[in-house]
């Protein structure tokens, strides 16, 4: 630990140099987000005619899936509270469910998209379907994304070492849940 | 070299007059900053033997230098707000009741006019189209609707003070009222692709016989 | 995110020497190298931007004439040389040179730390940076040609093939500028945390030097507002490989959106490099004043004021846009608003230099002129902000001009600032004063002679990007001027030869600089020049005991009072 630049171990704030990055990167990253779906409300808006294709949807699935990453939220919240006790194992084994959530979601997703795709609903087919596949597709990515970082905390978090990035990917795994909680209304359910 | 553009419509001269106020009150700030700027350069340069003033930022006698101006510019900017949004409101806000309305399409790279023939009504068979050449008639008022056929161009016409972007899917309607007679520049001040660079026009403003001549001899002749 | 804090492993590094070969420097985690390899390729990217602003501005004074060194410009290339020349000059010249180099060499320093808090983060930061400008300089040459479309990419131009007739030249456009973004925005969350969490013991939030406060507020501007801009930037990638219509009316997209997301992003980054320019000149200024800065709480306020309100004024670039016209009066009330803030700034700096004793170096000269010059540029920003006269400036050569005194300041002037004033902590040697004044008024009075002639155009109803004006009757006859502008470029362009040969010649034989050859108080003038891998041995950072500008305290026989220096010493 001493080879570590002194800067990383100061705290001018209280506040511990990870948390306080991971929050940054969710405030980058909630502005984002925040455009594009502000860009398809106000299109929404303005394309009543837009609710024909909304509908053809699958709510149940979307709704499945919600259920899905609600969960790995919760074992990701129990990771960190076996962090916090320097449980290293099971941190990583609650990682491990929460891995496992993410990807049954994306699954679920492929498997989605295909049949939309094969029933001829593309991203060029019109304006929501556009918006469909760019939102989920991008909120997908953080999917897979945040998964990977995981294995990588998980595999530190089993040999006790860097137990306090278990907290770190959890806000940003709950992070990638509320996003999906703003897509799901605005993709599914609103018809 | 002529450094004036003539006045070419009714509104040309409160713009101009806006962008007078304008360099009359900032101006005189700009002027006045800037010599107090160059001032304080030489008045305070470094001299032998002379210790500089001790001062935190709390010290009125020099903080009421920062907090008047400031005042004074606020009151500035209220001024320029009011001639602007009342120049504004003239010329985008309000459609005067119109002689004539003419239609104008943009595409890469020109200039498509339509306007009522002898029938003096848009959109009939009689209507004249030119490209790049828009014939206009002295002190009567135009409303003009800007369509686009490919990309975002702009219809500026600088000796009417007059701009107006055109946007593809939509229709916007200006107007003007030209009051002097000649030739002048259309220019597309929007970059629309690699012909951006020569798409120009002309307008002409004629006076109302030789208008009523032109447009004689351009209504195409319509069987019905 | 978690991967990429550092790890033990990364650091056996950093007790060893400096980097190692030329491999070794582009790999160092030293937030020194990764400074100065932001600059050099900032540099270097800066004399692309003005080498193509020669071909272009050679092209309107002679059109149709072979440019020497380039040939005879098409409408293509006129196109592709200006795009990429704003572009450029934005996203490679500006935000590396002020906000990364800088930013990256100054806040450890200033602050009393080793490094950077996230170090390996910081290197792929630049690591992404370089890629960007690969990827915009390849743009250039690809088949078909680089994008034409302007730095503002309006669709449905930029997003149709068909229409803009450079698709690769389009989609690396977009690709390089989303790929700068990302890595800005890796490079300010490490600023940010830095500065709020390594400070040296004894810092308060009010000790921290002006500059650094000003990279890091316009480090959270840029990661505010830049958001829907990348959203933005996936659509029209969509658009023009995908074939989606996000932009595309015919399909029920909408080409203003895009409008919207560029300007919410686009005003605030005019301030996102405003604001660091500022902080430069502020610093400087100070110093060669041997004054203290007068209203410490007062400028920050302001920069945090000019950042909020910042977000409400975009709409004024698209004021004839074909937004509702209702619109354009609310933003000209706030645009004009801003400009409160802003001059009062200026006030900040003037009764900063009251009192004082000013000492013309060639910095000094540099961060006055930065006020001279930008209050003009911010000045005429008045006549576009007013609604009503925009009506008739709007894409302009008179918007133009306004921009270029306002970016010219910024960016070169404010670069060539800080760039001579830490050059000697950076490289451990002086540069020499004659010959950094010969270079100072060389480039000061050609600028004004480029953009002047400029304004004069403008206001004559001259507008942009136009290869050659000979095509308007109006504006032909006014050809004279241009060649003023394009001379005095030409000019301006030779006096940098004596920039680089004061580079030379110093690196070569420079006076060696001694720790702190300005007497400044900040605490990067305690380390050595230039400073060690580590900046300070670890057993002798620096501890903070007051604010950063104690120069002239009545009590004291020196006339400036470093912020490390114990109060205990003093009797
Ligand atoms: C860093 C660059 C920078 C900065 C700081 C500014 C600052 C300002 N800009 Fe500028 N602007 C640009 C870069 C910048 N701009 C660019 C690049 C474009 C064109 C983009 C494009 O289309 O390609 C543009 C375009 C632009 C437009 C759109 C024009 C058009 O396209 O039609 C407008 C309109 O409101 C505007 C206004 C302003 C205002 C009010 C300020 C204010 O912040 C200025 C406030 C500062 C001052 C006022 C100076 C202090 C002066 C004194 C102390 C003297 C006293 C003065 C008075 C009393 C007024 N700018
Ligand atoms: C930071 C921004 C910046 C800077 C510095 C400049 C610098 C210059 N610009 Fe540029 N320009 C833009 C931003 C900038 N420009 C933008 C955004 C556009 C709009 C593009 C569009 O319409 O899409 C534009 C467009 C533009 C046009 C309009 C073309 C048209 O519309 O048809 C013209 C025309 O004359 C022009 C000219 C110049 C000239 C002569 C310079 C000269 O000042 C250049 C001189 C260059 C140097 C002196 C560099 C040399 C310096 C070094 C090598 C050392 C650097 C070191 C440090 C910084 C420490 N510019
Ligand atoms: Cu049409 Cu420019
Ligand atoms: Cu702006």
């Amino acid at each position: 630990m001493s080879s570590k630049p002194i800067a990383t171990s100061r705290s001018a704030t209280g506040v511990p140099t990870g948390r306080l990055a991971v929050w940054w990167v969710l405030a980058s990253e909630v502005v984002i987000f925040g455009g594009l779906l502000a860009s398809y409300v106000i299109h929404r808006m303005g394309h009543p005619e837009w609710h024909a294709a909304a509908a053809v949807t699958n709510t149940w699935i979307g709704a499945f899936n919600t259920f899905v990453l609600l969960s790995s939220s919760f074992t990701a919240v129990l990771a960190h509270q076996a962090a916090e006790h320097g449980d290293g194992k099971g941190a990583a084994r609650y990682l491990m469910f929460t891995i496992l959530g993410a990807l049954i979601f994306v699954c679920v997703k492929a498997f989605e998209w295909t049949t939309e795709i094969s029933h001829g609903y593309t991203i060029t087919s019109n304006g929501f379907w556009q918006f469909y596949y760019t939102a989920a597709g991008l909120h997908a990515l953080h999917v897979i994304a945040g998964a990977i970082i995981m294995g990588f905390v998980a595999r530190d978090a089993a040999k006790g070492r860097e137990l306090h990035r278990v907290e770190l990917i959890g806000i940003y795994w709950h992070f990638v849940d509320v996003v999906w909680i703003f897509l799901f209304p605005l993709l599914y359910i609103a018809k | 070299m002529d450094f004036t553009l003539p006045q070419a419509s009714s509104y040309a001269g409160s713009i101009d007059g806006l962008i007078l106020l304008i360099t009359v009150l900032a101006g005189a700030w700009l002027l006045l900053a800037e010599g107090f700027f160059f001032w304080l350069i030489w008045r305070f340069r470094a001299r032998d033997g002379v210790r500089t003033q001790y001062l935190d930022g709390t010290e009125p006698h020099i903080k009421k230098w920062i907090s008047r101006p400031h005042t004074l510019i606020l009151i500035l900017d209220v001024v320029v707000i009011v001639a602007a949004i009342r120049v504004w409101v003239n010329v985008k806000q309000t459609l005067p009741v119109a002689d004539a309305t003419i239609r104008v399409i943009g595409q890469q790279w020109g200039w498509v006019f339509q306007q009522p023939g002898a029938d003096r009504q848009l959109d009939t068979a009689d209507d004249i189209y030119t490209t790049d050449d828009l014939y206009v008639e002295n002190q009567k008022t135009y409303h003009f609707q800007l369509q686009s056929r490919d990309v975002l161009h702009s219809f500026s016409v600088p000796v009417f003070r007059i701009k107006q972007d055109v946007v593809p899917g939509r229709t916007i309607t200006g107007w003007f009222t030209p009051i002097a007679a000649g030739t002048y520049d259309i220019q597309c001040v929007e970059i629309c692709g690699i012909g951006h660079g020569v798409m120009g026009g002309r307008i002409h403003v004629q006076d109302a016989n030789e208008h009523a001549a032109w447009i004689a001899g351009n209504t195409p002749t319509v069987t019905q | 995110m978690a991967t990429t804090t550092v790890d033990a492993h990364a650091h056996d590094s950093h007790a060893h020497e400096g980097p190692k070969g030329i491999l070794g420097y582009f790999w160092s985690t030293d937030h020194k190298v990764i400074a100065q390899l932001y600059l050099w390729t900032g540099m270097f990217m800066a004399l692309i931007g003005g080498l193509m602003a020669y071909v272009f501005r050679m092209q309107l004074a002679f059109p149709g004439k072979p440019v020497p060194g380039f040939g005879v410009v098409s409408p293509v290339e006129y196109n592709a040389l200006v795009t990429n020349h704003g572009t450029i000059m934005i996203f490679w010249v500006a935000m590396p040179v002020l906000i990364a180099a800088f930013g990256n060499f100054l806040i450890p320093l200033m602050i009393g730390a080793d490094d950077m808090v996230f170090p390996r983060i910081n290197r792929l930061s630049y690591q992404v940076f370089l890629l960007s400008a690969i990827v915009i300089l390849a743009s250039l040459v690809v088949e078909g040609g680089g994008f034409g479309g302007a730095w503002t990419a309006y669709p449905p131009l930029s997003a149709n093939p068909a229409y803009n007739l450079t698709p690769l030249g389009a989609t690396l456009w977009v690709v390089a500028v989303a790929l700068e973004f990302v890595a800005f925005l890796l490079g300010g969350i490490n600023f940010i945390v830095t500065l709020m969490n390594a400070r040296a013991p004894g810092m308060k939030a009010y000790d921290i030097p002006m500059v650094c406060w000003m990279i890091v507020i316009a480090s959270i501007l840029f990661m505010l507002s830049v958001g829907p801009l990348i959203a933005g930037a996936v659509m029209l990638l969509f658009d023009q490989t995908l074939g989606t219509g996000f932009f595309n009316p015919a399909v029920g997209g909408d080409p203003i959106l895009w409008q919207h997301l560029f300007w919410f992003f686009g005003h605030p980054e005019v301030y996102v490099v405003l604001l660091p320019a500022i902080g430069v000149t502020v610093d400087i200024v100070a110093t060669f004043s041997r004054r203290k800065l007068f209203g410490y709480r007062l400028l920050l306020y302001t920069a945090v004021g000019i950042g909020v309100l910042s977000f409400f004024v975009w709409a004024h670039h698209q004021f004839i846009a074909g937004i509702d016209p209702r619109m354009a009066n609310i933003f000209t009330v706030t645009t004009l608003l801003i400009s409160i803030p802003v001059i009062e700034m200026f006030f900040v700096v003037f009764a900063t230099m009251y009192g004082g004793s000013i000492r013309l170096t060639v910095p000094m000269l540099w961060a006055l002129s930065f006020l001279a010059e930008f209050m003009i540029g911010g000045m005429t920003g008045i006549y576009l902000g007013s609604s009503g006269s925009d009506i008739y400036l709007h894409d302009t050569y008179f918007v133009l001009a306004h921009f270029h005194y306002t970016f010219f300041p910024i960016a070169i002037i404010g670069g060539f600032a800080a760039f001579t004033y830490w050059f000697p902590k950076m490289y451990g040697k002086m540069l020499d004063e004659r010959l950094g004044k010969i270079h100072f008024w060389g480039t000061i009075i050609s600028f004004n002679f480029i953009f002047i002639p400029l304004f004069i155009l403008g206001g004559l109803g001259q507008h942009r990007r136009i290869y050659n004006f000979q095509n308007f009757p109006e504006l032909a006859p006014y050809q004279p001027l241009r060649v003023v502008a394009t001379t005095a470029l030409v000019v301006m362009l030779l006096f940098q030869l004596v920039f680089f040969w004061n580079l030379i010649k110093s690196f070569r034989r420079g006076v060696p600089a001694p720790k702190n050859p300005w007497e400044s108080n900040t605490l990067e003038w305690t380390a050595d020049s230039p400073p060690p891998h580590g900046n300070w041995p670890p057993d002798q950072m620096p501890v903070v005991y007051r604010g950063p500008y104690e120069y002239g305290h009545p009590g004291r026989e020196s006339d400036f009072w470093p912020q490390n220096v114990p109060p205990a010493r003093e009797a």
